[in-house]
């Protein structure tokens, strides 16, 4: 028995002109959480996928614990040993946990014995690892975090020694990142080999004992995770040194931009989200608001920008009210000002199949500058994505690309052009670098403090807290849709953490 | 007692028009379960009928016109399974497709070989299904209620009636008890995790859409071989439309498909009873508005009365690998 547990040797692999993977060297030991980080695109997952036999290399060899094995299919995986949790749970969400666990692993065609086995089968699981899970429980019914325990099941039920976690943490809350951080720990004490792929750099400093390091379809670094920073590794990452703290100076708050006052808001089950919340934002500062996913962070960004209606309270808007309480037009909103970079930019903040300069005037195309009449100015449209293109260094710059085709982090540079580039009063910003590689935050957050230098009032809704505490002047705490506390930009993370649970709110609010 | 014959007699017909409803019906419900909507039920129920009307009628054999029939429209689901499946093609189009193929190329050949205007040949004897009386339907036949119910309601069908409502719980069965069934429903909702759990999402698509082929199949020999003596063009008369509105109606569940149909059944044989008979304090009802009653009754109740019914997630999307 050798202590490896899986060697790659020269994996290569084309999807036509793009180049995946070249030519990638990868030694994984038994028994250690073994971290690969990279940009996105930079080809962890196709190399993750060969693995698993999604595809096939073009070319190298596989080889698992001494054995060249070739894996022509999952099945072929499976039955090396391997088990992966997709970064896109592969549940049937109206199925119970059960059925999802022995699906495709079921030992009969009728299936009342496979299920009474499968049930003894799981509860020893659950037992030996400590994951416990109701194994009724429909998956649509579950939160996330026991959907990922379900995948993580559904490996171990297949006897999977090498686990594989495609980007595990990018649908969490951070609580239950920790425990998923706690449960891949038992999981390494009993034996198991663990391959952990993320962007974030703190995930792999926190839990894994080697990291190798891909950029553009290369392996470019492998070191033992005690023996490297992350200001190393983002370097690696990006190619180039990354600025990972943003320089800014003092905030120069000026009037009063954006007040809010006493809002409440419910979501569609008619359960309320904000509750009773109030806040002024000036010009010149930036306002974070902190907050487990959740906690009516959305819905507040929804309000104010006019997505959903209140059912009370007040918000004015440079001294002037806007009537949250009955139909706001958003459209109304950017005209007086306010200019908002929403949460979810797949679904409200981008056409995904429309071309980057459509994308780039979406909302603004009545806009004069655009417009030839009653049609569209499509030579200024052009000429306008080329600007913001360049400005933002949007990649590829190409304003004719079907904005799908763009990468997570050049999106998010697509809507912030848009709304930055209005020179907007207020802007409101939901989650900024989601899904958004490392080099492209340093770049996000530079623009951000600009904006707030140039006197704009900037509002910032994150579930990153250190993004919160990085970029803000003031911090406001939200739980359970109130406001419970507000803090300095140097409170401690431990001080925010508290409030964040809701647990110091609490004698606040009673004080 | 009159009106309890009345009763009778049409819930009797009504079993009699369910059946080709009900074939069709849980035929949808396999392709459909496994995410590959079938908009063709309708030509494939008509070219099985055609071919087991012209079959049977050449070799005056109603087994070998019903093998014809399932043969038939098997190769029909292959064509909708090929476009839908390997090639990723538009399933509604697909259908679509092979619906107006099948309406035009039965009445050609129907009138090339046969020459009777698109019409096969009358069938009588071995060459048609005959009508089975349970034991003792005679015997109790005189038992004052529950006798004509046994003997008049429930005796005196085709055996394809049986086969019709036995394949309920059989299907029933086989898509939540069999090993089979759980990967078929599988792979309607998410085939990425049917793929990635190691069984050929395609291979399992082309199984379910084989499964509706032979029960179309069914359908279109009860059509041809059961109910009527032989084949008459465009004899489906949009009943295959009418199984997939019973499919939504029931939520792609076995047992709700069989009310569905027998309810859709009860309203064509009220028809047919009330064709130049006035109700009640209504007074005469335009046969057209009672034909049109069952789609009718889909949209309103769907609209307002059975809730939201969800079709299942991957249907009408041919499976494509991530990249």
């Amino acid at each position: 028995m050798s202590d490896i547990a899986i060697e790659l040797r020269g994996i290569d692999k084309s999807f036509g002109l793009v180049h995946a993977n070249k030519n990638i060297n990868l030694t994984v030991r038994k028994g250690t959480i073994h971290g690969i980080i990279g940009e996105n695109g930079a080809g962890k997952s196709t190399l993750m996928s060969i693995l698993y036999g999604f595809y096939q290399a073009d070319k190298g060899d596989i080889v698992i614990d001494g054995k060249t094995v070739t894996i022509k299919d999952p099945n072929a995986a499976i039955a090396s040993g391997i088990g992966m949790v997709h970064q896109h749970f592969m549940l049937v969400e109206n199925f119970t946990v059960l059925e999802n666990v022995m699906l495709g692993a079921e030992d009969s065609q009728i299936l009342n014995t496979s299920i009474s086995k499968a049930r003894v089968e799981l509860k020893r699981l659950e037992k030996e690892y400590a994951l416990e899970v109701n194994p009724d429980a429909l998956i649509e019914q579950l939160p996330v975090g026991l959907q990922q325990r379900v995948e993580i099941l559904k490996a171990l039920y297949r006897k999977a020694d090498i686990l594989i976690l495609d980007e595990p943490t990018g649908v969490l809350t951070p609580p239950e990142a920790d425990h998923l951080f706690r449960i891949l720990g038992q999981l390494k004490d009993q034996g198991k080999t663990i391959i952990f792929i993320t962007h974030k750099l703190r995930e792999i400093m926190a839990i894994t004992d080697e990291v190798s390091v891909m950029r553009r379809g290369e392996m470019v670094a492998t070191c033992k995770t005690k023996e490297t920073s992350v200001e190393e590794l983002a370097e690696l990452m990006v190619g180039r040194r990354v600025l990972l703290r943003v320089e800014k100076g003092a905030a120069n708050p000026g009037e009063v931009k954006l007040a809010v006052e006493n809002l409440t808001v419910r979501d569609s089950r008619g359960v309320t989200m904000v509750d009773n919340v109030s806040f002024n934002l000036r010009a010149g500062e930036i306002v974070g608001i902190a907050g487990v996913a959740g906690n009516g962070q959305s819905e507040l960004l929804e309000a104010i920008s006019g997505i959903r209606k209140a059912v009370g309270g007040k918000v004015l808007l440079n001294g002037q009210p806007i009537d949250v309480t009955a139909h706001v037009d958003p459209r109304d909103l950017r005209d007086r000002g306010l200019a908002h970079v929403p949460e979810d930019r797949h679904h409200v903040g981008l056409v995904l199949k429309f071309e980057e300069a459509e994308n780039g005037i979406l909302g603004y195309h009545h806009d004069k500058r655009y417009l030839k009449g009653v049609f569209l100015n499509t030579k200024a449209i052009q000429a306008d994505a080329e600007e913001k293109i360049k400005k933002y260094d949007i990649r590829p710059p190409n304003p004719r690309l079907k904005t799908a085709n763009f990468s997570g982090g050049n999106q998010q540079k697509i809507v912030l052009a848009r709304e930055m580039e209005r020179g907007p009063d207020v802007l409101i910003i939901g989650q900024p670098t989601r899904g958004v590689d490392v080099g492209a935050i340093e770049f996000i957050h530079k623009r951000i403090i600009e904006m707030r230098d140039q006197g704009k009032a900037v509002l910032l809704v994150s579930v990153e807290l250190d993004e919160i505490r990085a970029l803000s002047d003031r911090i406001i705490v939200m739980f359970a849709g109130r406001v419970v506390g507000e803090r300095d930009p140097d409170a401690t993370e431990g001080e925010l953490g508290l409030l964040m649970a809701g647990v110091e709110g609490r004698k606040e609010a009673a004080e | 007692m009159d009106l309890f014959h009345t009763i009778i007699a049409i819930l009797e017909s009504t079993i009699r028009v369910s059946v080709p409803l009900i074939f069709a019906a849980l035929a949808g419900l396999f392709t459909e379960r496994a995410g590959v909507f079938d908009i063709g039920l309708e030509g494939k129920m008509l070219g099985a009928a055609f071919a087991a009307g012209a079959v049977a009628a050449v070799t005056g054999n109603v087994m070998m016109g019903l093998m014809a029939a399932v043969l038939i429209s098997v190769l029909l689901s292959l064509v909708h399974g090929y476009a839908s499946i390997t090639q990723r093609g538009s399933q509604i189009v697909s259908g679509v497709a092979i619906n107006f193929i099948v309406a035009g190329s039965t009445v050609i050949l129907g009138e090339a070989w046969f020459r009777q205007g698109g019409r096969t040949p009358a069938l009588s004897g071995d060459a048609r299904f005959q009508t089975v009386t349970l034991p003792f339907a005679d015997a109790v036949r005189d038992v004052p209620f529950l006798g004509p119910i046994y003997s008049e309601l429930l005796s005196g069908h085709f055996i394809l009636t049986y086969v019709a409502f036995a394949l309920v719980p059989f299907s029933w069965w086989v898509l939540y008890r069999t090993r089979f069934g759980l990967r078929l429903r599988a792979v309607g909702e998410n085939p990425s995790a049917v793929d990635t759990a190691g069984i050929s999402v395609i291979w399992l698509r082309y199984r379910a859409v084989i499964c509706c082929g032979i029960l179309c199949g069914f359908a279109g020999a009860y059509l041809s071989l059961a109910m009527s003596a032989g084949f008459v063009k465009g004899m489906t008369a949009g009943k295959g439309y009418i199984a997939l509105a019973a499919l939504i109606f029931a939520k792609w569940r076995p047992v709700n498909i069989m009310l569905a149909c027998l309810l859709f059944g009860f309203l064509d044989a009220f028809a047919i009873r009330l064709q130049g008979n006035p109700l009640p304090l209504i007074g005469q009802v335009p046969v057209q508005l009672m034909q049109a009653l069952p789609y009718i009754l889909t949209v309103i109740l769907l609209a307002g009365f059975i809730g939201k019914a969800i079709p299942p997630k991957a249907g009408g999307i041919p499976y494509v690998k991530e990249r």
